[in-house]
């Protein structure tokens, strides 16, 4: 006899309800389904409908069990439910079975016996279950329902009505979780299908999440159709680092090459869900792009060579610099590797004295926010209120934007979003404090001092996300806004949104300015000063990612060698000395730190491309070439080194070990905040004050090498509010003339209603126009004038 | 002023006792003027002028029970409302599709202000701050009568802000369908309201006096039901209970239809009206037409399992039709003589539950077709031995274990009582099966007869391409 | 254009405020359309979208629910036949041969001048008067197949056009709530308070 304890937490639970399955005592929840409580047991309960992160509707009818009644023995669905004390649940018996084969022969009576050429063969509920408890044969002789074989419903999925078993699985995550109610069911009873609306297309950003969890192969995704049969996969578990969130997945290969990654449901971190940007851009890893020798410059190209050769050229280069001023070497980037790549080049630096490093590219925040009371992404959703000091979270931390939406659905807390521009969570917002770039302090202050905002501050723990929400504007407008929310309610915990995926681990291995040396930005301008003789990009690409392009084009004119370790060629690295091809994701090992500082471990799964290999290899090497050999022997040998140098790591030696949930970064003693409230100056009644911030399909390289992605990228685009439309006098998607300080360029023009007036907002990035030469990062905000052109 | 007798089509008038049925015969029945000067308004005046929760309590006392199918006492429901969680509704089920129905639509077109008046006592009794009034779509005139009448009774001063100069303010919304028989359930009916798919919610967690539109304790009550109220609160307790059974007090409406001489609506005294008087009594159908003979009639609407002859004396009480094997459903007799063609009968009943099937559940989406089908085969004569026995296996799909049937000598069958077992949410999968049940249990020769008797179509391997 | 015109659009808010949340209307709105265009379009349907707040997916799914909505044009008339039970009994098969040969389609068609949509139609509530039949959602009753030569040769020749609004107009008298009247509504989230003659006293 087992006795399944379901409450990891407490053993004493007031909550417990003690019921048997199968003549087996079980602990349950009170309020929770059977099924549930089953699903801790050994006796599973078929099913197809039921997902335990979406409300249940028992719709298939595929778990029904016999619970015992004063009348009798009764069939119901173990889905709806719940369990009550002293219940008596079977899911065994004759008549249990014989219900559940009935529904199953339903299911199939329609489903096509396309198994072999199903990209869901080998690895579906339904066929599993044909054949386990399935009739064996069937007894449906009409005609099968016929549908247009598969449509394609969006840029990336599939859909085949035939094989469809009208689960509302997809349905069901589409409104509920994403909140992009874009497919429905149409028709009804027989003739019911999923479709979407006639030409408007099932864009949602988390797309891939409904391919996962279809029971059938009713859709499927571009970028895996075909690639593989489940039993020539191998896989392993892993961590997403496309953004800060650190996704857990299952990354998939055939024949050592990805094919597909699967969410894995955690419940600190994604419950299973993920972005399709996450999902989808494993083909940039397998593009035939990928660096595969390193590079040197032979002056007129970028021509292969042995690594030993370009692990001299490198190491000289350095060499050099340094006997000129150890000053003149920077090292920009790593927030692209895992925590060991980056303790390894911090730990080179401190070899040679390179004090100017930063992992962020001048679109970040000071690491201080770090050291403020921190809050996890679960605590965030369990505050009673969430401050949004942040970017369109929809847009660039697109599951923590699930997460965060789905609490205030729940309406376990209410959000306060104070913003430039609506995004994904305005229409979630409790509240919305809207302000002009550059006087945000201002506005938290006046907003969060008025009744009914203190009540709600005052009803429970308040949680601020905060990070950048505007390229176009100095940082300190963003932390002496937060100093303001620190003021209205100094109990808050932050929770910091950086997007580079391990930005915060890379800063606390050390890969951020040293001994007050300046940041990436001060970097750039002592280049462009010709203060800095080498320039190390460690997978960074600051050509494209850095808001000022005219900075760095500067900087980059001036530096004498310019040393780039990255995964392909880019428009930074085109003219580098050297280029060393490093692995990609999926091509080694390591730790990874997440935006709430949840360590957790990336996993090869398969070989890296041609000769490339992990940042921490090169910078190993390379200190042996230097002759300031760091001692690293292993990845193992690494990670040791860094959990006792950085007490922050600590725990990353579980997490290595794959535990599901990472680990939580050893957390220092808070400090609080405090900053003099200031403002940008007023904007001209004729100038427009920009909004410039990231969406999720941009020109970042791993988008654009995936072919499944590359093609959502849209055009840019300058968007106003339809008034300030009007005011202009201009149609939409005309070309205007967008002017900034002795710049300017031509751009189409768009409105958009959740563009406040007096601002225009440009998202950064896109294709066609470049629209980084109205940036200036000197100045503290950017205005700009649209003009029709004549 | 002298009667006109200027009946409903479809009404037929009688000296019976006339609780919901007494304008019928007014050409102008509909008009508030009419109303006025018929009692109209008089039980809502006798209610405003006592506490609600005494109207509450007076028709618990009653025990009216609910007309739109499952019985249940309108009183007890509206005390399963949850305390101190506000606000409640009250949704009218105006949706009546159910095969065999005919009564609520008669309700709503003659007698459109008995019914706002039955809707505005539920309200006062039962704390509900709006109400309403879900009318099916395919009845124009019915919507067209209750607008009218809603608009003169809001003028009137009986509906909206402190309705008749008192602290009591009600909203009746005028809401109508677009054709769904499903929605008559009532959680696909709030679904409907709600501006979904009309998909019936399992009850629980659903069930609407705790979690219904928009997740607070809504009441759904049929037409019938309401348009009791009035007289209720006029004439008192005792004078409704006085009427009927204890179990079955008050009269209800029931259609005749099908192969009777006449044809008809009749208010029936509940409870103690029978089958036979029903379908063979000169004040109600006369007997079935050209003197045919009885083959079998359908009890409370199309969903019901069938009766024949055996079953005549029965009376119109639900703690006696359930353990013969039906069950009184909606006041909905359907009467076929010997001439008819029992298989094709069925079919039109299946093809109906098949036609309505929400598509949620897969056993009635799937179920529900492939019943229809098979019986098709049949019913066109190209059925096989084997698709009998394949029509009751596809049925215990949805309803598993014994199904429901009336006894009969002939057949030497006992009764197998009511309800059935079901693996679908509503009744709509199980009713496709009912007809088919039935007619194969009551009638089975009339289907050996139409098959052909050859082994089955071959089979063919499940998973495996063909 | 098929989006709602000025006046439909008008009425539309005024429904959509009748409702505790906005996508209650969605139905009565779908009919609205159905009126100004005899059928309902896309663009309708993204309208009625943006009008109460929900995708045009939704607004879809919802209408392809409901038998009564039609998505492409259909005829001035359409004429449901019942076949359920009570009218099958009676004779409702043969009313509706005689009905594909009187209008030269088949159950489901449109004859070419677009005058008349024949269909199949399921139980019409009036199962004591078969076989029945609506025009357009008003009753014919016991309908023999002469009646039916009768009624099809009047619509063709406008007579009934009194009785028969064209396809899509549902009822011609529609609820008008009286300003002063109203009660008017809330979200339900807004609601805390048990209703004012709940007070355990008579309200008159
Ligand atoms: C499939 C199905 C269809 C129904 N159709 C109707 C209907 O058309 N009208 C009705 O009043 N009740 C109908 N009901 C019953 C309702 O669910 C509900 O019980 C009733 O409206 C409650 O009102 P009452 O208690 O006053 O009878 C139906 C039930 C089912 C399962
Ligand atoms: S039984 Fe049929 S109609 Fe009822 S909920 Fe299930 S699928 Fe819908
Ligand atoms: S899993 Fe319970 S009904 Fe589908």
């Amino acid at each position: 006899m087992t006795i399944v304890d379901p409450i990891k937490e407490s053993v004493v639970d007031p909550n417990l309800v003690n019921i048997t399955i199968n003549g087996k005592p079980v602990a349950a929840r009170k309020g929770e389904l059977i099924i549930a409580a089953a699903d801790r047991t050994d006796d599973f309960i078929p099913r197809f409908c039921y997902h335990p992160r979406m409300s249940s509707v028992g719709m298939c009818r595929q778990c029904l069990v016999e619970v015992e009644t004063p009348r009798g023995p009764m069939i119901v669905v173990s889905c709806m439910t719940p369990v009550v004390e002293g219940q008596i649940v079977r899911t065994t018996t004759d008549s249990v079975k014989k219900a559940q084969e009935g529904v199953l022969e339903l299911l199939l009576a329609n489903h096509p016996l396309d198994c072999p050429v199903c990209d869901k063969g080998g690895e579906c509920p339904l066929q599993d279950q044909a054949f386990s408890h399935g009739p064996g044969e069937s007894r449906f002789v009409e005609e099968k329902r016929h549908y247009e074989k598969p449509i394609a419903i969006s840029d990336i999925v599939y859909l085949d009505r035939e094989r469809c078993i009208l689960c509302d699985r997809c349905t069901r995550f589409a409104d509920e979780v994403a909140g992009d109610a874009l497919i429905t069911f149409t028709s009804r009873g027989n003739d019911t299908q999923v479709l979407t609306f006639p030409d408007e297309p099932f864009s949602s950003y988390f797309s891939g999440n409904t391919v996962q969890i279809c029971p059938v192969g009713a859709l499927t995704a571009k970028p895996y159709r075909f690639k593989a049969r489940p039993w020539d996969l191998e896989q392993t578990e892993s961590t997403c680092t496309s953004c800060s969130v650190g996704c857990r997945t299952v990354v998939q290969s055939s024949r050592d090459e990805l094919v597909r990654y699967q969410g894995v449901d955690i419940d600190p971190v994604n419950w299973g869900w993920l972005c399709d940007r996450g999902r989808y851009n494993f083909e940039s890893v397998n593009s035939p792009d990928r660096l595969t020798t390193p590079l040197v410059n032979t002056g007129t190209e970028l021509a292969a060579t042995s690594w030993s050769v370009a692990l001299e050229t490198t190491a000289r280069m350095i060499r050099l610099a340094l006997a000129n001023n150890k000053n003149s070497v920077a090292i920009l980037g790593g927030a692209r590797g895992t925590n060991e790549d980056a303790f390894a080049w911090a730990m080179l630096a401190d070899k040679l004295g390179i004090d100017q490093r930063d992992s962020q590219l001048g679109d970040g925040l000071s690491p201080e926010v770090f050291n403020l009371a921190q809050a996890t992404i679960d605590e965030t959703c369990a505050a009673s209120t969430i401050i949004l000091l942040a970017p369109d979270l929809k847009e660039e931390l697109p599951v923590l934007y699930l997460r965060v939406r789905d609490a205030a659905q729940k309406r376990k807390s209410r959000i306060i979003e104070v913003s430039a521009r609506d995004s994904g969570l305005t229409p979630h917002a409790w509240r919305t404090v809207g302000f002009e770039p550059g006087h945000q302090a201002q506005a938290v202050r006046d907003a969060l001092s008025i009744p009914e905002m203190k009540e709600q501050l005052a009803r429970g723990q308040v949680v601020v996300v905060v990070g950048r929400h505007n390229l176009a504007e100095n940082e300190m407008f963003t932390l002496q806004a937060l100093a303001e929310v620190f003021v209205a309610a100094p109990s808050v915990k932050v929770l910091p949104v950086l997007r580079r995926g391990n930005v915060r681990g890379a800063i606390a291995a050390g890969l951020t300015p040293q001994n007050n040396s300046g940041d990436a930005i001060d970097i750039l301008n002592a280049a462009a000063a010709g203060k800095i003789d080498c320039l190390i990009l460690l997978g960074a690409d600051p050509m494209s990612d850095v808001p000022d392009s005219g900075l760095v084009q500067r900087a980059f004119t001036q530096v004498k060698n310019l040393i780039s370790i990255d995964t392909m060629i880019n428009d930074s690295n085109r003219n580098a000395d050297v280029v060393l091809p490093a692995a990609a994701y999926g091509e080694k090992s390591g730790t990874t730190t997440n935006l709430e500082g949840r360590i957790s471990n990336v996993a090869q799964k398969i070989t890296p491309r041609g000769t490339s290999r992990p940042d921490w290899m090169i910078a190993t090497e390379l200190s042996i070439s230097l002759g300031v050999d760091i001692g690293v022997s292993s990845l193992e040998d690494l990670n040791s080194k860094l959990v006792g140098a950085v007490a922050a790591f600590a725990p990353s030696i579980d997490a290595k070990s794959t535990h599901g949930d990472g680990m939580l970064m050893a957390r220092e003693t808070p400090v609080t905040i405090s900053g003099d409230l200031s403002k940008a100056i007023d904007r001209n009644a004729y100038n427009l004050r920009l909004v410039v911030s990231r969406t999720m399909y941009d020109l970042a390289g791993s988008t654009v090498s995936s072919p499944s992605l590359a093609g959502i990228i849209t055009d840019a685009a300058i968007f106003v509010n339809p008034l300030d439309l009007g005011r202009i006098g201009v149609a939409e998607g005309t070309n205007v003339r967008v002017g900034a300080e002795g710049t300017n360029i031509v751009i189409m023009i768009k409105s958009h209603n959740g563009v406040h007036r007096g601002t225009a907002w440009l998202p950064f990035n896109h294709t066609g126009v470049d629209i980084r030469p109205l940036l200036n990062i000197s100045s503290d905000v950017v205005d700009v004038r649209i003009e029709p052109i004549k | 002023m002298s009667k006109t007798y200027v009946h409903a089509p479809g009404f037929v008038a009688g000296d019976r006792p006339k609780i919901v049925t007494s304008r019928f015969e007014f050409a102008d029945s509909y008009t508030l003027e009419r109303y006025l000067a018929t009692d109209g308004y008089k039980g809502l005046r006798a209610a405003l002028a006592r506490p609600a929760n005494e109207v509450h309590d007076d028709v618990k006392s009653a025990t009216v029970l609910g007309r739109g199918g499952a019985g249940f006492p309108a009183g007890v429901k509206w005390g399963l409302t949850p305390q101190q969680v506000w606000p409640r509704y009250l949704v009218v089920n105006g949706d009546e599709s159910e095969p065999g129905t005919y009564k609520d639509r008669l309700l709503m077109e003659r007698d459109p202000h008995q019914l706002i008046e039955g809707c505005l006592i539920a309200c006062y009794a039962a704390g509900l701050s709006q109400c309403f009034l879900y009318i099916r779509g395919e009845m124009a005139v019915a919507q067209e009568r209750m607008a009218a009448a809603l608009n003169e009774a809001y003028v009137a001063g009986y509906i909206g802000k402190n309705i008749l100069g008192s602290k009591f303010s009600v909203d009746i919304i005028l809401h109508w369908g677009a054709g769904a028989y499903v929605v008559g359930e009532e959680t696909a009916l709030i679904e409907s309201l709600e501006g979904n798919r009309g998909m019936p919610r399992l009850k629980p967690p659903f069930f609407p006096a705790a979690n219904g539109l928009y997740g607070q304790p809504t009441i759904v009550n049929n037409v019938e039901t309401l348009a009791n109220l009035p007289w209720l609160l006029n004439h008192g307790v005792a004078a409704y209970t006085a009427i009927g059974t204890k179990t079955s007090p008050g009269t209800r409406m029931v259609a005749v239809s099908g192969h009777v001489k006449r044809p008809g609506v009749y208010e029936i005294v509940n409870g103690t009206t029978t089958f036979r008087d029903l379908i063979y009594g000169q004040e109600f159908s006369g007997g079935i037409r050209d003197g045919n003979a009885l083959k079998a009639f359908v009890p409370g609407g199309g969903s019901a399992p069938w009766f024949t002859p055996d079953q005549l004396d029965l009376p119109f009480e639900a703690s006696q039709v359930g353990p013969a094997g039906s069950m009184l459903g909606s006041g909905a007799v359907m009467v076929m003589d010997e001439t008819t063609d029992i298989p094709a009968a069925a079919l039109t009943l299946t093809h109906f539950y098949a036609h309505e099937s929400c598509g949620k559940c897969t056993p009635c989406r799937e179920g529900g077709t492939w019943l229809e089908r098979i019986l098709r085969r049949v019913v066109d004569g190209d059925g096989t031995d084997a698709d009998l026995q394949q029509l009751l296996e596809v049925g215990a799909m949805i309803c598993p274990g014994a199904f429901p049937h009336a006894a009969n000598e002939e057949l030497g069958l006992k009764a197998v009582p009511f309800p059935y077992k079901m693996t679908t949410i509503c009744f709509v999968g199980p009713s496709a099966f009912a007809p088919v049940h039935s007619a194969l249990t009551l009638f089975r020769s009339e289907f050996e007869a139409r098959v052909k008797k050859r082994v089955n179509i071959p089979v063919t391997a499940v998973g495996v391409s063909a | 254009m098929s989006r709602l015109n000025e006046t439909n659009t008008k009425s539309a808010r005024e429904i959509i405020a009748r409702y505790p949340r906005p996508k209650s209307a969605l139905i009565p709105l779908l009919h609205l359309s159905q009126e100004q265009n005899g059928y309902i379009t896309r663009e309708a349907m993204q309208h009625l979208g943006e009008l109460v707040g929900v995708t045009s997916a939704e607004v879809y799914g919802t209408a392809t629910f409901y038998e009564m909505f039609k998505f492409e044009p259909v005829g001035k008339y359409l004429i449901n036949i019942c076949g359920t039970l009570s009218c099958a009994l009676m004779g409702a098969n043969e009313l509706m041969h005689h009905a594909e040969k009187k209008l030269g389609v088949n159950a489901g068609g449109t004859t070419s001048d677009g005058m008349f949509t024949l269909a199949h139609a399921e139980c019409q509530a009036a199962c004591t008067e078969a076989p029945t039949l609506q025009v357009n959602y008003r009753y014919r009753l016991r309908v023999t197949p002469t009646d039916l030569d009768n009624l099809i040769d009047n619509l063709r020749d406008n007579k009934l056009k009194d009785e028969f609004p064209p396809h899509g107009v549902l009822a011609k008298v529609q609820q008008v709530i009286p300003a002063d009247r109203a009660v008017g509504t809330k979200d339900p989230e807004d609601v805390n308070e048990s209703p004012a003659w709940l007070d355990g006293k008579a309200a008159l």
